[in-house]
């Protein structure tokens, strides 16, 4: 198996499913750390068969509510002196404010200048813009929306 | 400060409140005609809507209020490039309360966050028009003296058809309610109308192709154009249309004290004899606009007590 040196001070994002990794590192804007931040591919997990893994060698403030949207079943384990300090369960969060966009041409959204783009949790798990209740329309893997 | 963008903004109590004032101002205008003496609405319409616009003057008119405002987007600053958000921040200087009227869904909304002043969304889009479906509540209430214990007939066009499915969403909160959804295959109520009002709420329904076998089982029922445009292929629409038309021949299979409403225009999907028939509430439902729009600005304005 290859191997990745543990962290001493950082986060481990664990759990994810695998593929999906790519996407998390984008849309949670790891691509923007200055930090050393590894992305593991297809690693065996007894739970899930395989899993993709980012391990960031600091710590951050990650955006929950970005993850939680994006894979609510990912852990982040805090690590300090090569110790971890904390599990964070994620839950899936009732509203995203600027994670998503609209792509409703009829919705104010996309001719209102400075709107904040809102997308609260509907009963049946979907996310449904706050202006004109459309539905959200997913990307394909990893594109920013 | 309330505002009203959805029409389930308003909970069942304070609903069924709003009604029974337009009630009341039904019954005796004249009482009502001094209450919003020096209260200025906007109306501000970037499409037009000359109905909904006229019934909204009228409304504050009758309460001896004042109106301004725009008919079209050409005649205001969002010709000129303003956002809605800055349009409401300077009308709310200007009145003391709103009606919006946008072609796009959502403006009402992003109007109320911004404004100092109740924004009442007179139609955005093809998403929300509360003021449409307080209208047909209160046509429902006068004609049965009820919203709860009714069996509600929807004709038509029940796929596209926006105040279809506001009503349903808002007598669903009522007790005793039944649906029975008229409407070809092509046309029928969306999935969501379903797994996430309908069922969940354990509310009976019945999803049929025939208007007749419906009719008598109906206390109200609720026309809607069937439209040409929306079918894939006009062999259908020919095939379809003329099942979906109410006709006096129809309504001889209809309880004695059903109501007919539609959110009018009608094109031809009521045939004009139905109109004498004492049974046809659609026109009632113009004045009955009228009065619900009263007692909204009143409710709003916290005039009524």
């Amino acid at each position: 198996m290859l191997n990745i040196d543990s962290i001493q001070n950082g986060l481990v994002i664990d759990h994810i499913k695998a593929g999906a990794g790519m996407r998390i590192y984008q849309l949670a804007g790891l691509d923007r750390l200055d930090c050393c931040v590894a992305i593991i591919r297809n690693a065996r997990s007894n739970k899930y068969g395989h899993k993709d893994i980012i391990k960031i060698e600091s710590v951050i403030d990650l955006d929950l509510a970005v993850l939680g949207y994006l894979d609510p079943n990912v852990t982040i384990d805090v690590i300090q002196n090569g110790e971890i300090v904390e599990k964070k369960q994620l839950d899936r969060p009732k509203q995203l404010v600027n994670i998503i966009r609209c792509r409703n041409p009829r919705c104010i959204t996309s001719v209102e200048e400075e709107i904040d783009h809102i997308f609260n949790l509907s009963a049946n798990g979907r996310y449904r813009c706050a202006y004109c209740e459309e539905e959200e329309r997913h990307n394909p893997e990893g594109k920013k929306h | 400060m309330r505002h009203l963008i959805d029409p389930l903004d308003f909970t069942l109590e304070e609903t069924e409140r709003l009604l029974i004032l337009a009630d009341k101002i039904a019954q005796d205008p004249a009482a009502y005609q001094e209450v919003a003496r020096h209260k200025k609405l906007a109306t501000l319409f970037y499409e037009p809507s000359t109905r909904t616009r006229l019934s909204f003057e009228a409304a504050m008119l009758n309460l001896g209020g004042s109106v301004l405002g725009f008919s079209s987007a050409d005649a205001s600053s969002a010709a000129k490039g303003e956002s809605v958000a800055d349009t409401i921040r300077v009308i709310s200087c200007y009145a003391d309360i709103a009606a919006m009227r946008h072609p796009k869904e959502g403006a009402p909304l992003r109007a109320a966050h911004y404004s100092r002043i109740p924004v009442i969304n007179a139609g955005d889009g093809g998403h929300q028009h509360p003021t449409q479906t307080l209208t047909d509540l209160l046509t429902i209430r006068r004609r049965k003296g009820r919203l709860g214990g009714l069996t509600i007939g929807l004709c038509g066009d029940l796929k596209f058809g926006r105040t279809v499915h506001s009503l349903i969403m808002s007598l669903a909160r009522c007790k005793g309610i039944r649906f029975v959804l008229i409407s070809p295959e092509e046309l029928r109520v969306p999935d969501y109308i379903i797994t996430e009002t309908l069922r969940p709420n354990g509310i009976p329904y019945e999803e049929i192709r025939s208007l007749e076998r419906a009719m008598p089982s109906l206390d109200i029922l609720y026309m809607t154009r069937v439209q040409r445009e929306r079918f894939f292929n006009e062999e259908d629409y020919i095939r379809l249309k003329d099942s979906y038309i109410l006709t006096a021949e129809k309504m001889k299979l209809a309880k004695p004290d059903m109501a007919v409403l539609h959110p009018l225009p009608r094109v031809n999907e009521i045939a004009l004899n139905v109109d004498s028939d004492p049974r046809a509430a659609y026109f009632e439902q113009a004045q009955n606009g009228v009065y619900v729009r009263m007692a909204l600005i009143m409710t709003l304005l916290g005039l009524e007590k």
